[in-house]
């Protein structure tokens, strides 16, 4: 079922980005087969914003640094663990374990029965290591607010202190009015979780650099809760709206399923803003790095050259995107905010959308 | 093809990590954080009330010392005023005493000189009387001896100088 929905899901999604993507998908594809001698910046790209099933921290010529990670498989009713650097080389760019092949980040079974990948992949990886500063920020955070009640706030307390007010009083309040307390924890939830993998993203080596929050199936997620939460709360006169819209009942097959696509549309929206925001921040940061090596290809000290305009903007790049990062995380949830408002909104008469 | 195709693992790990977290986080960091947050805002905003009220209070008796104040001066130029005009009182009517006093032992003293003045007179007229009656009898003694007439003449004049 789920692999359907995701099946389903992913064309659809091929369908929008069809235009955006050509570009590097076919380079990921169809020229990762060749030799690779040759500096590839599209599959190089490609290859360091996709999940992966081993952690790729650095090479020196032939020598690679890679952090192995635990595969979990689930097929025809059985768990299956090993680490990734356990598997065989097959020849032809596959690699084998028992009776799976793997092969362009995929397992396979042998007997072509389908093969569930519960692995702990690069991005899980990242993230529970985001999760666990995170948790060990606000818990630490929680512990002081306890200690000295009523006090100021002092160090790291201080610094998140004005963040979480700013979420409370301008987000929530503003945009939910009287309930905002019931959604106060996953506003913050989502906004902290956001931003602590942005930055983390940002960090070019190990833990970091990792395309968590760039990765669709992570804003698959968060935006779903965001669309659970809204749908649950959703009162008398957010459905009325939806289903009972003050128009003039002729106009009701036209509106209503505007109305239900729009219920659908908010959350893919959430979603995709957030995964091409920090997808394109990677894509052009590790873009500005590939121009050194294709001109430096073509002469070394073109290469040099290059390298310092290249360094420049990516610096200024950089400043961009921590930008970026706390401006998604807060855009994420200022609209995941908009949308419980909407939710539990009580009915003005004098208001039409 | 691969970057928007969500993985089936990082969904299912997604969705776990995330409501742990959103659970543990909920329970034992965002509620006791925005309670303290919220209690402190209300302790500030209590003392702020109370210093707010504690000046309008210093203001009020102030106010009212200003008031007292006021009114012992008030008091005071009154209590002057009316003493003032006691003592003016005072003086006027002894003032009065004084002259409608002087006035009636004037009057007194007055009447007492006519009433001497008065009997004075009288005595002074008895007396001239007398004298010249012993002055003309002894004048007349020389000239006239008992002549009847020239005593009819003399009692005339005296009649006739009746002394008012």
């Amino acid at each position: 079922m789920k692999a359907i929905f995701l099946n389903i899901f992913s064309k659809l999604l091929v369908a929008f980005f069809i235009g955006a993507f050509q570009f590097s998908t076919s380079y990921a594809t169809g020229e990762s087969h060749k030799e690779d001698s040759k500096f590839n910046a599209g599959e190089m790209i490609i290859h360091h914003i996709v999940d992966a099933h081993e952690w790729h921290i650095a090479e020196f010529g032939h020598t690679h640094i890679i952090v192995p990670l635990p595969v979990i498989l689930y097929n025809q009713g059985h768990f299956t663990f090993f680490l990734s650097n356990k598997m065989e080389n097959a020849g032809d760019g596959v690699k084998k374990y028992g009776h799976f092949h793997y092969s362009h980040g995929h397992f396979t079974a042998e007997d072509g029965s389908s093969v569930y990948d519960f692995s702990i992949t690069k991005n899980t990886a990242a993230m529970l290591i985001s999760v666990a500063i995170l948790l060990m920020i606000f818990l630490s955070i929680a512990v002081a607010y306890k200690k000295n009640v009523g006090k100021a706030p002092k160090g790291i307390q201080s610094l998140l202190e004005p963040i979480i007010l700013f979420i409370r009083d301008e987000i929530a309040k503003a945009s939910i009015g009287e309930k905002y307390e019931r959604y106060m924890p996953f506003l913050l939830t989502v906004f902290f979780f956001i931003w602590v993998n942005n930055l983390m993203g940002l960090i070019p080596i190990f833990p970091g650099g990792a395309n968590v929050t760039g990765s669709i199936s992570i804003t698959l997620v968060l935006a779903l809760f965001t669309f659970l939460i809204t749908t649950f709360s959703g009162n008398k006169t957010y459905w009325s709206h939806i289903f009972l819209p003050d128009v003039p009942k002729g106009l009701y097959p036209l509106l209503i399923p505007i109305e239900l696509i729009g219920v659908f549309l908010k959350p893919f929206v959430l979603m995709v803003r957030l995964f091409a925001n920090i997808t394109a921040g990677h894509i052009i940061i590790l873009g500005f790095f590939s121009l050194i090596f294709i001109f430096g290809e073509m002469n070394t000290g073109l290469g040099y050259g290059v390298s310092v305009f290249s360094v420049a903007f990516t610096l200024f790049m950089s400043f961009l995107e921590l930008l970026v990062a706390f401006l998604q995380a807060y855009v994420f949830t200022l609209l995941s905010a908009l949308y419980f408002g909407s939710a539990v909104e009580e009915h003005h008469h004098d208001k039409h959308h | 093809m691969e970057l928007i195709q969500p993985g089936l693992g990082l969904v299912f790990w997604m969705t776990v990590t995330f409501s742990l977290v959103l659970f543990i986080l909920t329970k034992f960091a965002w509620k006791p954080i925005l309670k303290a947050l919220k209690e402190r805002e209300d302790t500030i905003e209590n003392a702020l009330n109370s210093a707010e009220k504690a000046k309008q209070e210093i203001q009020k008796s102030q106010a009212e010392n200003q008031r007292i104040l006021d009114e012992a001066r008030l008091e005071r130029d009154k209590v002057l005023k009316e003493a003032q005009a006691t003592a003016n009182n005072i003086i006027n009517e002894a003032k009065e005493k004084a002259n409608s006093e002087g006035a009636k032992l004037l009057d007194n003293a007055r009447t007492s000189i006519q009433t001497e003045k008065a009997a004075a007179l009288t005595e002074i007229k008895n007396l001239v009387g007398t004298l010249s009656v012993q002055i003309a009898e002894q004048m007349l003694k020389k000239e006239l001896n008992n002549d009847s007439s020239n005593l009819a003449l003399i009692q005339q004049y005296l009649n006739d100088a009746k002394l008012n």
